[in-house]
């Protein structure tokens, strides 16, 4: 039950993603939710939910942006491990250390893919991605967390209440 | 104790760090694969078709009428002005009309006497919706709603507005994604149409806000090419149709080599609001035997 949850999560979140947020994109820029979705799922369930939710989101990604197929898979996959690590530390309910743990995560990602894909290019402007992609991203992606977590949360606890042990 | 647990009253399960090891070992495989054969991809993006872009199909013509309804309330007022404006600018347009109907006329008469075929209109073409953008920030690529059993494939050239959007980077039964020119991974060889003097024209993430591409290695030793010449894409570019308009230069430079020059390009087409593209489905290379 758990597991259909976290796969409807990521189709939908995807969906979202690529077809609606486009449209309300602000300075050009767009959240990520699927960001939001591993990393959520990764301090609610732990460190194998999280990789595997991770892998997936970034299959996904990696399909769609048509380079190396698995490049954004490792990527994502280890931030759901990295994320993973914080289950059952802290309680869920609390917002906070998520959406730091989130804020982190998607500046990790920005940072990663500047350098994997952008710097090896030999682009060296490191100040103007670093201002005009990925702070405004993590910032717009932690707004949307704030609607996005706490509903998520919500249909997670609802579901996993009925199976407790089956978690993984 | 053995790694693998098996409580009792426990389903089997895997230590996560097991998971991570399999689960890299298949990004390393899955990334070696595809950097090896572009076919490998192919079982993922027709999974991907059948899955996701009937979804996005709905899920965009929804999220277009959203925005598009909010976008309306704003115009509303723009648009009342804006057609009495045009209403007087019809009724001038309408006699023009009349007088280049007549001109057109003429002219196809005279290019079925010469034997002239325009090589743009000769292309075979087919229209096609953008569905869904990039879900990043990084590249600018977009998903339209038909693929392989609408007769497209890889590399076919894709053109809006008369000037050249990008082409197709990978396909699957039912949509395609199209690189564009103006992201940061294009390189399109180019030429000037005046001088024919060639370039390279590559998209920058930087530069894509101020709706502009850079062009690069244009020889150009006998100074004659100037802003606002028009550039299209070379006959020696293996993947682009040759003489599509790819946009107008608006600043030059030369390089510190002194040998080469470069400067930016305002492309043709407009970019922020693309919603429906023409995908030619002539390749280069049948039709490249003249070269």
């Amino acid at each position: 039950m758990s597991v259909l949850f976290s796969v409807l999560l990521i189709f939908i979140s995807f969906i979202l993603q690529s077809s609606v947020f486009s449209h309300f994109e602000v300075a050009g820029i767009v959240p990520n939710l699927l960001i939001i979705v591993t990393a959520s799922l990764s301090v609610m369930h732990g460190e194998r939910r999280g990789l595997i939710v991770g892998f997936f989101c970034g299959l996904l990604l990696d399909i769609f942006c048509g380079g190396l197929l698995g490049f954004y898979a490792f990527i994502m996959m280890m931030i759901g491990f990295i994320n993973g690590k914080f289950y059952g530390i802290f309680y869920p309910e609390e917002i906070k250390l998520p959406l730091a743990l989130i804020f982190v995560s998607d500046l990790t990602y920005g940072i990663v893919i500047y350098i994997t894909l952008f710097l090896l290019k030999g682009r060296f402007d490191f100040g103007y991605y670093f201002l005009k992609i990925i702070i405004p991203e993590c910032l717009y992606t932690m707004v949307v967390t704030f609607v996005f977590y706490p509903l998520i949360l919500k249909i997670d606890t609802l579901i996993s209440g009925r199976d407790q042990r089956g978690d993984y | 104790m053995s790694p693998i647990v098996k409580n009792k009253g426990e389903r089997f399960s895997l230590p996560s760090k097991y998971w991570l090891v399999i689960l890299s070992v298949i990004c390393v495989l899955l990334m070696v694969f595809s950097f090896g054969s572009k076919n490998f991809a192919k079982p993922f993006n027709y999974a991907f078709g059948y899955v996701i872009t009937p979804l996005e199909n709905g899920i965009s013509k929804l999220g277009g009428w959203l925005s598009g309804k909010s976008e309306e309330i704003v115009e509303i007022r723009a648009l009342i002005r804006e057609n009495e404006a045009l209403k007087e600018q019809v009724a001038l347009l309408t006699e023009e009309n009349t007088i280049l109907q007549q001109n057109r006329y003429e002219l196809n008469k005279l290019r079925d006497l010469m034997e002239l075929n325009e090589e743009y209109d000769a292309y075979n073409k087919v229209g096609a919706r953008i569905i869904a953008k990039d879900t990043g920030n990084w590249y600018a690529s977009f998903i339209i709603d038909k693929g392989e059993d609408d007769g497209l494939g890889l590399d076919m050239n894709v053109i809006a507005d008369g000037g050249l959007v990008g082409r197709i980077t990978s396909i699957g039964a039912n949509w395609a994604r199209v690189t564009s020119v103006i992201s940061d991974d294009s390189n399109v060889s180019a030429m000037t149409l005046a001088s024919s003097d060639t370039m390279i024209v590559s998209g920058s993430l930087q530069l894509m806000n101020e709706n502009r591409i850079t062009f690069s290695q244009l020889r150009d030793d006998d100074n004659v090419v100037v802003e606002g010449d028009k550039i299209v894409t070379s006959n020696i570019s293996d993947k682009y149709l040759p003489n599509i308009l790819i946009g107008y230069i608006s600043q030059i430079q030369v390089d510190n080599n002194n040998l080469t020059k470069s400067g930016y390009i305002s492309p043709a087409v407009d970019f922020e609001h693309l919603s429906e593209v023409l995908v030619i489905t002539d390749l280069k290379k049948s039709t490249g035997e003249e070269q």
